[in-house]
């Protein structure tokens, strides 16, 4: 499956199928973060239904403590 | 003199200078991003800046910190005191304060008076909460800004009309990603600083601010933006209806205190939290010496230190009637956990 993340484009095994699956794909799961999928925010209690289609755009920020 | 400001007044306009001028801005933490943004506001005119750090300068923080060199590390100068030094040959014609001191959620409010703006500097998610809660209570700007690795992040903070840091993360985050255990390299600083001054700038001098929350990965090339707008939530403890600003009462900061006649320090964090022991004594593997666990508590030397850590993330520093060394130790250790 190809997606549009981050500005890049990027190829991912196709059973990354859902916005829970690509956090845990980049190990993001534990983090906090806010995922925006085809310019729209995602809830996190929707992590797991909100599936992935082939050319959908992804803009992923997480959190982290450092500075 | 005359020209000292030509050029940005070229590009922002002579009223803006003006503003600039009579900035006053609040930098919490003089590390990586606290220098960098620092030197470029004195460099800016910024007639007000007020630096805040509770460390010292490391051979460690010379590869990135700007305002530093060999001579502050060697005589272990405090970071908001060097800073203040370096600021003042940068411009003389603006006023530095430095202050020396641990920020906590009950101090803040008094730090914070007299500022119009603040910028995050520092290096951990409680005292970015604590000053995301200060900036709300007093109505004025927090520009946010963090790094670690090639990554970094950055938010404005406008009271009243964006989503404050509350929204964005409803719970104190635990990480285990900081400078000291996976490194940072100095472009991301750069960067990040860059965004977060040009977010001050267009802020002294009126220019609209957009609710975008922006990362940046300068390794892997990437970067993100997304309207945030849509999480600001009514209901949020320090920027709803009825705010509480959780992060200022005395219930929710992290204490320490001297056990008589032990030399040693307890802490006792904010927020209790369930610890997996043996996964943290893992992720300590050849970091730590003698160390000990058992079902209640994890025991182990740790930077020179015996650290006694129970599984609801209180802590026993032994060896130190310091309370500020012990929360350094602590904090160092505690950086190590991950789920």
């Amino acid at each position: 499956m190809t997606l549009q993340i981050n500005g890049k484009q990027v190829e991912l095994p196709d059973n990354v199928n859902s916005v829970k699956k690509l956090l845990l794909h980049y190990k993001l799961e534990s983090r906090i973060a806010v995922v925006e999928l085809n310019k729209e925010i995602v809830k996190k209690e929707e992590y797991e239904k909100r599936k992935l289609v082939n050319g959908d755009t992804l803009e992923i920020v997480h959190f982290i403590g450092g500075g | 003199m005359k020209t000292r400001y030509s050029r940005q007044e070229l590009f922002l306009g002579e009223t803006a200078q003006r503003k600039i001028r009579n900035g006053r801005i609040l930098i919490i933490g003089a590390g990586a991003l606290g220098s960098s943004s620092a030197e470029m506001l004195a460099r800016a005119g910024v007639g007000k800046i007020t630096i805040v750090d509770r460390d010292y300068v490391e051979w460690s923080n010379l590869q990135r910190q700007h305002l530093f060199a060999e001579e502050h590390a060697e005589q272990r100068i405090p970071k908001a005191a060097a800073a203040k030094q370096r600021l003042e040959q940068i411009n003389s014609h603006i006023t530095i304060h430095s202050l020396i001191c641990d920020i906590h959620g009950l101090n803040i409010g008094e730090i914070v008076k007299g500022h119009d703006l603040i910028i995050d500097a520092s290096d951990n998610f409680e005292i970015r909460l604590i000053a995301n809660d200060a900036a709300v209570k007093q109505g004025i700007p927090f520009v946010m800004g963090a790094c670690v690795a090639s990554y970094g992040t950055t938010f404005t903070v406008l009271p009243g009309e964006t989503p404050c840091l509350h929204c964005l993360f409803n719970h104190l985050p635990i990480d285990g990603m900081t400078c000291e255990t996976v490194g940072v390299i100095s472009p991301i600083v750069q960067i990040i600083t860059a965004l977060q001054v040009t977010q001050v700038l267009k802020i002294l001098t009126g220019a609209p601010i957009e609710p975008i929350l922006k990362s940046v990965d300068v390794w892997k090339d990437e970067r993100a933006d997304i309207d945030v707008s849509r999480l600001k939530n009514a209901d949020c403890p320090t920027c709803g209806s009825g705010p509480t600003y959780p992060y200022l009462q005395y219930e929710n900061q992290t204490k320490s205190e001297v056990l008589c006649g032990r030399e040693a320090v307890q802490i006792r964090p904010a927020a209790t939290r369930e610890f997996i022991l043996q996964t943290f004594l893992d992720k300590l593997k050849g970091l730590v010496g003698n160390p000990i666990i058992n079902p209640f508590l994890l025991s182990c030397e740790f930077a020179g230190h015996r650290i006694v850590f129970f599984k609801d993330g209180r802590a026993i520093v032994h060896g130190t009637n310091d309370l500020r060394i012990a929360r350094t130790v602590y904090n160092r250790f505690l950086q190590y956990y991950t789920d």
